[in-house]
């Protein structure tokens, strides 16, 4: 966890500006603990991801948000599928499993 | 690993030759050659030496003093990776549906269909569907309320009651009237859209009601009481002389009645002057009349085309 301003500190190429707009425009949600808006490891990740998309990318604001929502529901997708396999390796019996895989492939043809 | 600043004993502002005279003056106190044997000297003359490398070099000087290479010299982590926080748990709080945990209609949406076949073949008890109908209500039924029957293509009846003060596209729920339960599951609800006919004279604005109200001309040049349809029965209404075309009189709560949704409405009545047949007489009075002041409706239309 650190504070916006430890986080600009330590960061290369960000502005103070730039992470309090984009919190105001809830593309990154920090937690206020104890008051204090803290910025976990996912919200740094994000800020990362948004610098890079902004700075390194040419993605503008007006295309902002509509990239981050896209890229939201891909993760979502993807927690998704990673839990639908977890349960599987755990409920599913091998055989079965390996059933699954075979039409998977055949299917995919 | 030590700040290399604090390592070779200068401050952050220290000039190159600094760090150079400072790294010779401790080097020759550690250097390894000097001190055979002696591990702990070794292990300070690497920490030195990487220090100096550090730091005698312009470029990655800058780099660790804007925190992107590590005291080792290593370049640090550019943060944590937005693809292994997103994929865990924590992306959680940037679901596209919320931050609360998933909830079974979240799996159901994406894999439906593959648990829908164990579902199926379940013999517990199952609701009733919902059913949707539509009914078109006339006018004065859904601002005064009513209640009208709706046959059902199964041959069922309902008996629907508008509630007063119905808008356009209101839906009614009628519990348990819907698709019968099996195996003891209740019945679905009939859920009824209520369609409004517009009515020959009255429109509707919320809860409010306008209608054109047709006067002759003596009525609005004389003023007089006339019969005004509203929708709970006609009523009286005075018109003040010397009323135009277009001036809209209120009736005060003759609109849509008292209902749950709210006060009653006002009835605007525009007036419309209606000549009807003209008699000789008024063609009389007319040829043998000069106005006073003469009057040209269209001037403002003339002096802006």
């Amino acid at each position: 966890m650190m504070t916006i301003d430890v986080l600009v500190s330590q960061t290369r190429s960000l502005s103070l500006a730039d992470v309090e707009l984009w919190v105001r425009n809830e593309w990154v949600k920090p937690e206020t603990v104890e008051g204090v808006v803290s910025f976990g490891d996912i919200d740094i990740a994000r800020v990362l991801l948004i610098r890079d998309l902004h700075y390194d990318l040419d993605v503008d604001e007006a295309a902002l948000p509509i990239v981050l929502s896209l890229i939201d529901q891909v993760y979502d997708l993807r927690r998704h599928l990673r839990l639908l396999s977890e349960v599987m390796q755990d409920s599913v019996p091998d055989d079965l499993r390996s059933k699954l895989l075979e039409n998977l492939v055949a299917r995919r043809g | 690993m030590e700040d290399p600043y604090a390592t070779l004993g200068i401050s952050r502002s220290a000039s190159q030759d600094d760090i150079r005279a400072a790294y010779r003056k401790l080097a020759k106190l550690h250097h390894p050659d000097l001190n055979p044997g002696n591990a702990a000297a070794e292990e300070k003359f690497k920490i030195l030496a990487a220090a100096n490398d550090l730091l005698s070099d312009p470029d990655k000087r800058a780099r660790f003093d804007r925190g992107e290479l590590d005291a080792a010299g290593q370049e640090r982590p550019s943060g944590p990776n937005y693809r292994e926080q997103a994929e865990g748990s924590a992306g959680q709080r940037y679901s596209h549906s919320g931050p609360q945990a998933w909830e079974g209609a979240d799996f159901s949406d994406l894999f439906g269909s593959m648990f829908n076949q164990g579902r199926r073949s379940n013999t517990g008890p199952r609701p009733g569907e919902d059913q949707r109908y539509r009914l078109t209500a006339a006018f004065l039924d859904a601002v005064n309320g009513a209640t009208r029957r709706l046959t059902l293509p199964d041959g069922r009846t309902l008996d629907v009651k508008i509630p007063p003060g119905t808008i356009q596209g209101q839906i009614l729920r009628l519990k348990g009237q819907g698709g019968m339960g099996s195996a003891g599951g209740g019945n679905g609800d009939a859920f009824i859209e209520i369609d409004i006919a517009p009515h020959r004279f009255f429109e509707r604005n919320g809860k409010d009601i306008s209608l054109v109200l047709p006067v002759t001309i003596a009525e609005a040049a004389l003023g007089g009481s006339v019969k005004v349809p509203t929708p709970s029965g006609p009523v009286m209404m005075r018109i003040p002389p010397h009323s135009d075309s277009d001036a809209v009189l209120r009736l005060r709560g003759r609109g849509v009645p008292k209902h749950a949704g709210g006060a009653a409405g006002d009835l605007h009545a525009r007036l419309r002057i209606v000549l009807g047949t003209i008699d000789p007489g008024l063609e009389t009075i007319l040829k043998s009349w000069t106005p006073a002041q003469p009057f040209n409706p269209r001037a403002e239309m003339e002096a802006q085309p």
